[in-house]
């Protein structure tokens, strides 16, 4: 049985009037097309490249802090998630890592040092110091770093492994990147509205 | 009593009020306005207390002298060290308040020590350069080590099982 045809037979095509084939093509049309492309919003874009280079301020406080400095090593590496390059200035920081306890005489430095980073500007509270006072419950410390500046992501731990920090970062990279999450600054001007007196 | 208490007594005569020997510690208490004098002495040869280590006080609300101020000295020639003592007073209304002599003209160490002990328990050292709080914001109220001094912080489950 010969299965491939002899020379000179003719050869079997559909007819080109077929509108199957039309079809067929155009979809592949479409699917390349979709493939070489990207079309989006200009928010989203901007909200991808936000979440995606978010620049901590260099702002240790604490044993937190010591582990915050860990999530920079080879061995975690935020470098991965466009987060490693803490900056010494906050007027180049986006993020500000309140890593540590605050005390009372510390709350309007760290109040400065978030009053002078550009915005959008967003805060994560690391560790149970930061977020409540922690162990420390007496009159020395803030109880919770969100009675002096608005914090968006809470990370628990005492103090958080980098894996934590880690976690609290992708989370607040979920939040700006999917979402088009406003900074906390500007959530904050939602609630209380500046009086244009 | 011991030779150093002997000695500062001698030196100092009226100065020393007790001498407590624990472990292998000499803590001589002496007399609240005898502190300046005994300071100058003991820094001077023979005993040679060059180096004051620190200043700390301790609160006994019952006791009349309330705040226990204390220096806790090295000399450096005899190896020994040596701790003093001064009952500061209390803090009573119309009263002359906790008040002791500085010793900053002796150890410029205890500048700051005094620093902390005024900030922390509201005793003043009478003719310290710049008697000001040290820890505390400079605007805070009230001596937070002091026993009636409130814990602060804020209400937790477990505030009244502590």
């Amino acid at each position: 049985m010969a299965l491939i045809p002899p020379p000179g037979s003719p050869i079997e095509r559909a007819p080109r009037t077929d509108p199957g084939i039309d079809r067929d093509l155009r979809a592949a049309d479409e699917e390349a097309f979709e493939k070489s492309l990207l079309i989006t919003t200009f928010e989203k874009a901007l909200h991808w490249a936000q979440a995606s280079s978010v620049w901590p301020a260099t702002f240790g406080l604490a044993c937190c802090a010591i582990e915050m400095m860990h999530t920079a090593t080879p061995r975690y590496d935020i470098a991965r998630f466009g987060a490693e390059v803490f900056r010494a200035t906050p007027r180049q920081a986006d993020l500000l890592i309140v890593s540590g306890r605050v005390a009372q005489k510390m709350a309007p430095v760290l109040r400065r040092i978030y009053d002078q980073m550009l915005e959008p500007k967003w805060v994560i509270s690391m560790g149970a110091c930061a977020s409540t006072g922690g162990v420390f419950n007496n009159y020395a410390l803030v109880q919770g770093v969100d009675k002096v500046v608005p914090v968006d992501v809470y990370v628990p731990g005492c103090p958080p492994r980098p894996e934590g920090l880690i976690e609290g970062i992708l989370v607040l990279q979920r939040l700006i990147g999917a979402n088009g999450l406003p900074s906390s600054s500007d959530l904050r001007r939602e609630i209380a509205p500046v009086s244009a007196g | 009593m011991s030779e150093v208490g002997t000695t500062i007594e001698s030196a100092v005569a009226g100065s020393v009020v007790e001498e407590i020997a624990h472990v292998g510690e000499l803590t001589i208490e002496i007399a609240k306005d005898r502190i300046l004098e005994v300071a100058r002495f003991i820094k001077g040869a023979p005993l040679a207390y060059v180096l004051l280590s620190d200043v700390t006080c301790a609160d006994f609300p019952e006791h009349p002298g309330r705040f226990r101020v204390a220096y806790h000295l090295y000399s450096l020639e005899t190896g020994s060290r040596l701790r003093l003592r001064v009952w500061a007073g209390p803090d009573e209304e119309g009263g002359p308040g906790p008040e002791v002599d500085s010793v900053v003209s002796v150890w410029a160490t205890a500048n700051w020590h005094e620093r902390e002990v005024y900030d922390m328990f509201g005793v003043r050292f009478r003719n310290h350069p710049d008697l000001a709080r040290i820890l505390m914001p400079l605007d805070w109220e009230g001596h937070p080590l002091r026993r009636d001094y409130p814990l602060g912080g804020e209400e937790v489950q477990f505030t009244d099982a502590v």
